[in-house]
């Protein structure tokens, strides 16, 4: 019988929820054996290569990109799941949505104290994905099946998790392990 | 003596006394009924509304409704629950509250209501809205982002400061606290005044003393909100 | 004539005696002399009447007449009320707009004129209308809209703008009005002839408690639309214990498409105070207060009028009709648009000089009412009502209508009928009769009971209007079949977030979350689950909310899913992709792609 598939992303938010997920230390052994990584940071595995049966989405969406991504992973994952603040409410990135879009990239490419930008343009590469108008928690762009909220999960929150959604068992988390920090 | 008042919550039977609240007796009773709102020392406001319980088969706010004789109260159901999980949820997404870097992450209220009811995301839209903040006072920091308008600093104010320095102000959508002069520090306001421990959110924040009680030591890290009135059995870890 | 702003609020403030709960009437009066309430004057308010300058704010920002910003010597408050917009407000609005050179919520650069919205000014049946001012205009259309600024430009006086008046007592010199009565049907109730002081002279001739009696004997129920029994109330109220008692009478007509106090305190005020006074013997009141919404204002002087009439005629003050020991009068409260203030106890909140939220019950008025002592608030028509019982008798009243609806109500008609304006009819009569008066045949929903009643289809219009089926305190809007019955329903979610007073979270929250949804079912953006989440988030915001506004402000939605599901079924369509409706990329770029000036290559490649 095939291992079961695992997909990652780390979308808008700052790659700590991997950190996280690194950190169930050896049981990472473990997780080597229970499932086979497809695209993932962990592996750096760029394209999708099947079905997949769950996919873990860190951070939010803020640009294009995060969204077909995020988009790409629900096409392709029986089971999404977001993990993090970012994820679950937008989290830090959102800080900009109480500014608007404009006044932001002002900020970053002309007005800051720090910019140096002699051209006086705004950078406009294709390489370079739109921003969307504001930070959206992945749950507003696709449907997600679990949230595992915190700043990052704690390593356990996310063992447990995924040892449930591996064997079929409900993700019920204990008191402990559901945070927003 | 005044006779007790016998009524009953979720079959339970309760005997409080007259003049009490549903909330007040059941709380004597060990029955906890969450609310936000309600803080024991001020008047009864009854605007969060997560205390809704059912009174036979009635919704009415337990921490302004008095019990009476032969009351069958519904609080602990999936339906009532459900009612109190949606207002948790409309709370969070009507504000900007960033937990993971917030000063009373893991001793707030909401966050802890939240926690208790097992809610990993809100489920309705965010709002993202503009609120406005206030660090003018040199002890005090109001961050209207995460005030919930509970008016608990209004009436702590008022009633045990014997002070004006919080009101509401605007209807509505547009409604917020506002303090009696352009900025707090032009107030009256000092830092060891009660309303300034009143704030069961951020919204109203000491200054100098952030983040002092390391994660895991905070009040609600390992025990659920309400479990201090509720019997040791049910508070544990479920 | 060089007052200062200070002795200006100092003779304002002592002319209310420095009492704190008459601070609607002070803050009144200084917006009147100012055209706004300035911040050094809440200062000033504050030092006079005692209390902090925020609680001055925070009254002053509760209600939509009121202003710290200065604005035009003339305000046009445009009614955006759903029938003024069915008769064609957008293009008044527009006319307004291009004429006067702004848009909504500004002020012309000379300071002079200011446009804004208003929610239903109780014009339905002759809309698209507006207040200038105290002044109301009626049957706006583009050509008149421009007229009126042309004219405003020149005199700025919005009196001078009324060239027509209209029928029976608006064409009073107290009143100059040019808005219509619409009376179409006349019942033997309401618009019988008025034998002036005859009820009262009953009332008094007998004792309080038969006075009681006998309205419970006609079995009246409150009119304004929950049907409490009125005798009941006032039984309660005479019983509870009190140094003194007060006699509310709620003309806060604020119910989108009602009109008909408007129409009884034009035609019947005499009837109003007549039943006003009667209550007041009944219960043991001294003093009574007609809370008057700000959009009667033109009704004001005309009103205090007929006070001073009853008082020269001994109908009112010491000894009433020389009943020795009955002392009783009556002052008119005036409100300051906010529709929650229909709410009796926000009713009071707002007499007592606070902001207009409601209070907690229990206790209820008759025990705790207005500062504390016990009150009862009676609609308009049910004091009208009480009249008409103590003069013909209980037997007279309940002769029609049901055993649990009895009398006759006044119905407010308006929206796609041939006939708007008040008909009185007996309670129980169905619906399609009502329509059929009216010319209203060809109707494909009928709103009953205003923004917090029910969208009513076409198979229930054999349904019956009283007070355990189809309930109304009026409002009866008519939609023809033209009409897109979910716009309907968005203009009420928009009038609840706009009138919530934002006290509990349920209302507050869950009516704008209501709106957003819908809104994105009607841009095509839900899916089939959207309704049942819906349908659930109305069950909360209906459980849960504090007032009758949150309790009922989930109704239009509620009941158009539930008779007219189809309208919404349509709009929706089941996600396959597991993508959620709601978010559209395209649009979600659209502020970059402005920006930053390039399409973006992912929508449009």
């Amino acid at each position: 019988m095939a291992k079961p598939k695992i997909a990652t992303a780390a979308l808008s938010g700052c790659f700590g929820c991997h950190m996280s997920l690194l950190d169930i230390d050896e049981r990472i052994l473990q997780l080597f054996e229970l499932v086979d990584f497809d695209k993932s940071p962990i592996d750096d595995i760029k394209e999708f290569t099947g079905p997949v049966d769950v996919g873990i989405i860190e951070g939010g969406c803020c640009n294009e990109e995060n969204v077909e991504n995020l988009r790409k992973f629900r096409q392709y994952c029986k089971v999404l799941v977001s993990i993090g603040d970012c994820a679950t409410t937008g989290g830090v990135p959102s800080l900009r949505n109480m500014v608007p879009l404009e006044e932001c990239l002002r900020e970053a490419y002309f007005d800051g104290p720090s910019v140096y930008n002699p051209s006086g343009e705004m950078p406009s590469d294709e390489a370079l994905p739109l921003l969307l108008d504001k930070v959206y928690p992945c749950h507003e762009i696709v449907k997600i099946d679990y949230h595992l909220p915190g700043c990052p999960p704690p390593a356990d929150t996310l063992w447990e998790a995924l040892v449930a959604l591996l064997s079929d068992k409900p993700v019920e988390l204990p008191y402990s392990l559901i945070k927003y920090d | 003596m005044n006779q007790p008042v016998t009524f009953f919550i979720d079959g339970q039977v309760i005997q409080g006394q007259p003049g009490q609240t549903i909330l007040e007796a059941a709380q004597d009773a060990r029955v906890y009924i969450p609310r936000l709102c309600y803080r024991e020392g001020l008047s009864n406001f009854g605007a969060c509304r997560v205390c809704t319980v059912l009174v036979n088969d009635k919704p009415v706010a337990a921490c302004t409704t008095p019990i009476t004789e032969g009351m069958m109260i519904e609080n602990d159901t999936e339906r009532v629950q459900n009612y109190r999980k949606d207002l948790i949820d409309m709370l969070f997404v009507e504000g900007n509250h960033f937990c993971m870097f917030c000063e009373k992450s893991g001793n707030c209220e909401l966050q802890a209501l939240a926690y208790r009811f097992r809610i990993p995301a809100p489920k309705y839209l965010f709002q993202f809205p503009q609120r406005e903040i206030d660090a003018s006072h040199p002890d005090i920091f109001i961050d209207r982002n995460r005030c919930i308008l509970c008016g608990r600093c209004v009436r702590a104010s008022k009633e045990l400061d014997g002070k004006n320095v919080f009101q509401f102000v605007g209807r509505g959508t547009e409604k917020r606290i506002a303090v009696n002069a352009d900025q707090l520090s032009d107030t009256d306001a000092v830092v060891t005044d009660q309303a300034m421990d009143a704030c069961p959110v951020g919204a109203i924040l000491k200054k100098h003393i952030g983040y002092t009680i390391p994660v895991g030591k905070r009040v609600y890290d390992h025990q659920p909100i309400g479990a201090d009135i509720e019997d040791s059995a049910v508070a544990s870890d479920t | 004539m060089n007052e200062t702003l200070q002795d200006t609020v100092t003779r304002i403030c002592s002319s209310f005696s420095g009492d704190r709960s008459r601070l609607m009437d002070v803050v009144q009066a200084v917006h009147d002399e100012c055209g706004h309430v300035p911040r050094p004057a809440m200062e000033m308010i504050a030092q006079e009447l005692g209390i902090s300058r925020v609680e001055v704010e925070s009254l002053i920002s509760f209600y939509s007449f009121y202003t710290d910003q200065p604005q035009g010597q003339v305000v046009i408050r445009l009614c955006n009320d759903i029938v003024d917009r069915m008769s064609g407000m957008d293009r008044v609005a527009q006319a307004f707009s291009a004429e006067l050179g702004i848009g909504f919520g500004q002020t012309t650069p000379d300071g002079t004129i200011s446009l804004m919205y208003t929610p239903c000014i109780g014009m339905s049946d002759q809309g698209p209308a507006a207040l200038i001012n105290d002044v109301v205009v009626t049957n706006l259309s583009s050509d008149s809209a421009r007229e009126i600024v042309q004219e405003l430009k020149l005199h700025l006086d919005p009196t001078r703008l009324i060239k027509h008046l209209g029928d029976g007592n608006n064409a009073h010199e107290l009143i100059q009005a040019m808005v219509n009565n619409n009376i179409r049907l006349k019942g033997d109730m309401l618009f019988s002839v008025i034998n002036r002081g005859e009820a009262l002279n009953k009332a008094l001739n007998i004792s309080p408690m038969e006075v009681i009696r006998a309205v419970k004997t006609a079995r009246l129920r409150g009119r304004g639309g929950a049907g409490f029994p009125a005798g009941m109330k006032w039984e309660y109220t005479r019983a509870a214990k009190g140094d003194k008692k007060y006699v509310m009478c709620n003309a806060d007509e604020g119910e989108p498409g009602t009109f008909k106090d408007r129409v009884l305190l034009t035609e019947l005020p005499d009837r109003v105070f007549a039943g006003m006074t009667i209550a007041g013997y009944a219960i043991g009141a001294e003093e009574g207060i007609l809370y008057l919404r700000q959009e009667y204002a033109y009704l004001k002087e005309f009103l205090e009028n007929v006070l001073q009439k009853r008082r020269g005629d001994g109908l009112l003050g010491q000894n009433v009709m020389g009943k020795e020991g009955f002392n009783f009068n009556i002052r008119i409260q005036m409100g300051a648009g906010a529709y929650v203030c229909g709410e009796e106890t926000a009713l009071i909140s707002s007499c007592e000089g606070l902001r207009g939220d409601p209070k907690n019950r229990p206790p209820f008025p008759a025990q705790k009412g207005y500062l504390g002592y016990p009150t009862i608030v009676n609609n308009v028509e049910t004091l009208c009502c009480v009249t008409k019982i103590l003069e013909l008798g209980p037997a007279s009243f309940n002769e029609q209508g049901t055993e649990r609806s009895a009398g006759t109500k006044l119905l407010s008609i308006s929206g796609d009928c041939k006939l708007p304006g008040i008909y009185e009819v007996p309670l129980g009569i169905e619906l399609s009769e009502v329509l059929k008066m009216a010319g209203a045949e060809d109707a494909i929903a009928v709103q009953v009971g205003g923004a917090s009643g029910q969208m009513v289809a076409p198979e229930d219009f054999n349904r019956h209007i009283c007070f355990d089926d189809l309930s109304t305190g009026g409002s009866i809007m008519v939609f023809g079949a033209q009409r897109n019955i979910l716009e309907i329903v968005h203009t009420f979610m928009d009038f609840f977030v706009e009138e919530s007073c934002g006290y509990c979270t349920p209302c507050r929250v869950g009516n704008q979350l209501l709106r957003q949804r819908l809104e994105l079912i009607m841009e095509g953006k839900g899916e089939p689950a959207d309704l049942e989440n819906l349908e659930e988030l109305c069950q909360t915001v209906k459980t849960c909310s504090r007032c009758g506004l949150g309790q009922t402000s989930p109704n239009p939605i509620l009941s158009t899913l539930k008779h007219f599901r189809p309208v919404y079924e349509a709009m929706v369509q089941e996600e396959k992709d597991g993508f959620q409706p709601a978010f559209d990329l395209r649009e979600s770029l659209a502020v970059s792609e402005r920006i930053i000036g390039r399409q973006s290559v992912h929508v449009h490649s």
